[in-house]
């Protein structure tokens, strides 16, 4: 306990309007808990980070935290990422946005930053729905479910973000749950310090909304729900396509070695001198 | 040196000390993306193609958060697109230029044809009440030395600054002397001084100017598009927002003299002014000459800056002519202000030409003679 007194010290903002605008129960807080152990484990300096945020109740985390923060606009979290770290590549950017955020208004950002293997974070809070609207269809909600714009029945099928990632080229995927608190944690740990672009996904629950809407019970129930249908990658990896249909996959979905834009970039400006000095 | 406008203002961004541009291809604005693709890395700045318009100005703010001098160019597509996070860096007072370089509307409309159809884009285009600067450049030089000026005035007033010039003008070629010598004012950011524990982000200050930390130097503090109180942290006070939204407009409209700059020629004695900006300056010009020549009094007053409206140097002229000719390449978006400040002291008559081609010296001359029979 006081181990944990001693870190809300720290990184929290003691001259920002607590109590926060999360329902409570969310576990949107338990992601903020994850985010600052995994940083203060590795020992960053609270000026080094830089944490920056989309649109959505996920997107309201930075203005708590201590560090260099930055609350863009919906979807567009990653471009603005992209100019910091460029710009100032001492600096580590880390990204936070919501299912919709991450793969709707911004899935074409999202893409793209992990094709081109610019090195930041970016961790995705994915509660199958809108939470911040009031409980509209995202695309992470499951086919067959319902929201407040499909009260019929969800007839779209759904991202599956992390697959989504390793897909379009990140060099590090690992996917979580907020029931999952201590790999959560080690997730973290392995994405902030991976040298490229790395995602964690990290499953967690609206229950004021989604829950509500599906009869799904209350946070805690849902997180048992998580905890039910999660798998390991190692176990995943011995099932059946159909065994894992309503299963989530948790652990390191990849990790590879990837040139790092940055790096490339540095060998361009070394050319574009020598041309010039021709 | 032969430049080309667009070039010239790659080299006028160079000049005022920007190192970081984010664009996506589009006509005809590209050569600015080209030419800053080769030469910022020289300097150790970086270029960046992004996927999209909204992606390219996410980055240049970003990037200038991070402190450094950012910029985009585009067309009028582009510019549409990057309308929400222009908005953001108004509230979030992030400094940061961005070209526009015209083409005829809506949508597609003429990729590679000239208008000027944007000005009212360029004022009103991303939403909410807000201030906004607009320069426009009519020379290849003015290219140079306007985008130097957008960047010396976005630091200054950390705010985005847009410079809108023509198809026209961003491909014309003209002869440009550019001496490395020269000495060009160039103006930074003000940034904090007091320790980090005393830093108030969002703070009034008697210039309605706050100092700005950049990202990663001991200043941690929030950046946000939500509204905010003065230590960045979003609101919904009244009491709060009422002064920082005027405190918006203010830092701006409490500084016209240093912002709004215009070129008069043969003004003193003129009995007809033409009132232009940007390709059309330079026909106006041309028409001013011949029709001298012919003793007629014409003068020109050329916009340097079109937002915010310089009305002081158009009432100047509005008091001393019988007319004024305002031609344009839209349906008459300045015209239109032209005519709001008047409010019946002279003849404002608008011509506007929307086909793709530029007004031309004969058809503003023509304009005069019709005017004046
Ligand atoms: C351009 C734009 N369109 C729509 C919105 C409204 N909006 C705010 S949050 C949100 C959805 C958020 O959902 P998600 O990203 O999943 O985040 P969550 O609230 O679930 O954490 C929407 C549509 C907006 N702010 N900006
Ligand atoms: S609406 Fe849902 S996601 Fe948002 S704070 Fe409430 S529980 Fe969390
Ligand atoms: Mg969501």
């Amino acid at each position: 306990m006081a181990e944990v007194t001693k870190l809300i010290h720290k990184y929290l903002r003691h001259d920002k309007k607590f109590p926060h605008v999360w329902c409570p129960g969310c576990g949107i807080g338990i992601m903020l808990g994850a985010l600052i152990r995994a940083i203060d484990r590795i020992g960053y300096e609270k000026d080094e980070i830089v944490l920056i945020s989309g649109i959505g109740c996920s997107g309201r985390l930075p203005v708590y935290v201590d560090f260099n923060t930055l609350h863009t606009t919906h979807g567009r979290a990653i471009t603005f990422a992209t100019g910091v770290k460029l710009a100032k590549p001492s600096l580590k950017v880390i990204v936070i946005m919501g299912d919709g955020d991450a793969v709707a208004i911004g899935g074409n950002h999202f893409i793209h930053a992990a094709r081109r293997n610019i090195d930041m974070t970016a961790l995705i809070l994915n509660n199958s729905i809108y939470g911040m609207t009031g409980g509209q269809s995202s695309p992470a909600t499951p086919y067959g479910m319902r929201s407040t714009t499909t009260i019929y029945s969800n007839i779209e099928q759904s991202f599956n973000i992390s697959e989504l990632a390793v897909t379009a080229g990140a060099a590090f995927v690992g996917r979580g749950t907020v029931y999952h608190a201590r790999l959560l944690d080690s997730l973290m740990e392995k994405a902030f310090l991976k040298q490229g672009f790395s995602v964690v996904e990290v499953i967690s629950h609206c229950h004021t909304q989604f829950g509500r809407q599906n009869r799904l019970g209350t946070a805690v129930q849902m997180m048992e729900q998580q905890r039910d249908q999660a798998v390991t990658v190692e176990k995943a990896a011995r099932m059946k396509p159909e065994e894992l249909k309503e299963k989530i996959v948790i652990g390191v979905l990849v990790d590879k070695e990837l040139p790092v834009y940055q790096d490339e970039y540095e060998k361009i400006r070394e050319r574009a001198k020598e041309v010039m000095g021709r | 040196m032969l430049l080309q406008g667009n070039e010239a203002v790659a080299e006028g961004a160079l000049r005022a000390g920007c190192r970081f541009f984010a664009g996506y291809p589009i006509t005809p604005a590209t050569e600015i993306s080209e030419v800053l693709s080769v030469r910022l890395p020289q300097v150790d700045g970086t270029f960046i193609q992004m996927e999209d318009e909204i992606a390219s100005l996410g980055a240049v703010i970003g990037a200038s958060l991070a402190g450094v001098k950012s910029m985009t160019a585009t067309s009028g597509p582009g510019f549409s697109l990057m309308q929400e996070n222009l908005g953001l860096a108004i509230i979030a007072e992030v400094p940061c230029v961005i070209v526009n370089v015209m083409r005829g509307g809506p949508s597609t409309g003429l990729p590679t044809f000239p208008a000027q159809s944007d000005v009212m884009q360029a004022r009103w285009g991303t939403h909410g009440d807000h201030p906004i600067i607009v320069l426009s450049a009519s020379t290849v030089r003015e290219c140079f030395d306007m985008t130097i000026r957008a960047f010396n005035l976005s630091e200054r007033f950390r705010t985005p600054v847009i410079v809108l010039i023509d198809e026209v003008v961003g491909h014309m070629r003209e002869k440009m002397a550019l001496d490395d010598e020269e000495e060009i004012e160039i103006f930074n950011r003000v940034k904090p001084t007091m320790p980090p524990e005393w830093y108030i982000p969002y703070e009034d200050t008697p210039s309605g100017v706050s100092p700005m930390a950049n990202f990663g130097e001991g200043y941690r503090y929030h950046v946000t598009g939500l509204t905010h109180d003065v230590r960045g942290f979003p609101t919904s006070r009244p009491d709060e927002i009422g002064p920082f939204i005027s405190r918006l407009h203010r830092k701006i409209s409490s500084h016209f003299p240093e912002i709004q700059t215009a070129e008069y020629f043969q003004t003193e004695d003129a009995e007809i002014t033409i009132v232009a900006y940007g390709c059309v300056a330079r026909s106006a010009k041309r028409a001013v000459i011949e029709a001298r020549e012919k003793g007629r009094k014409v003068g020109l007053l050329k916009l340097m800056t079109i937002w915010p409206f310089m009305r002081t140097a158009v009432e100047k002229v509005l008091q001393t002519s019988k007319v004024l000719i305002v031609p344009e390449m839209n349906m008459g978006q300045i015209s239109r202000e032209v005519k709001r400040v008047n409010r019946g002291i002279t003849r404002v008559v608008a011509l506007n030409k929307v086909d793709g081609t530029i007004i031309t010296p004969m058809e503003i001359l023509s304009r005069i003679q019709e005017v004046v029979s």
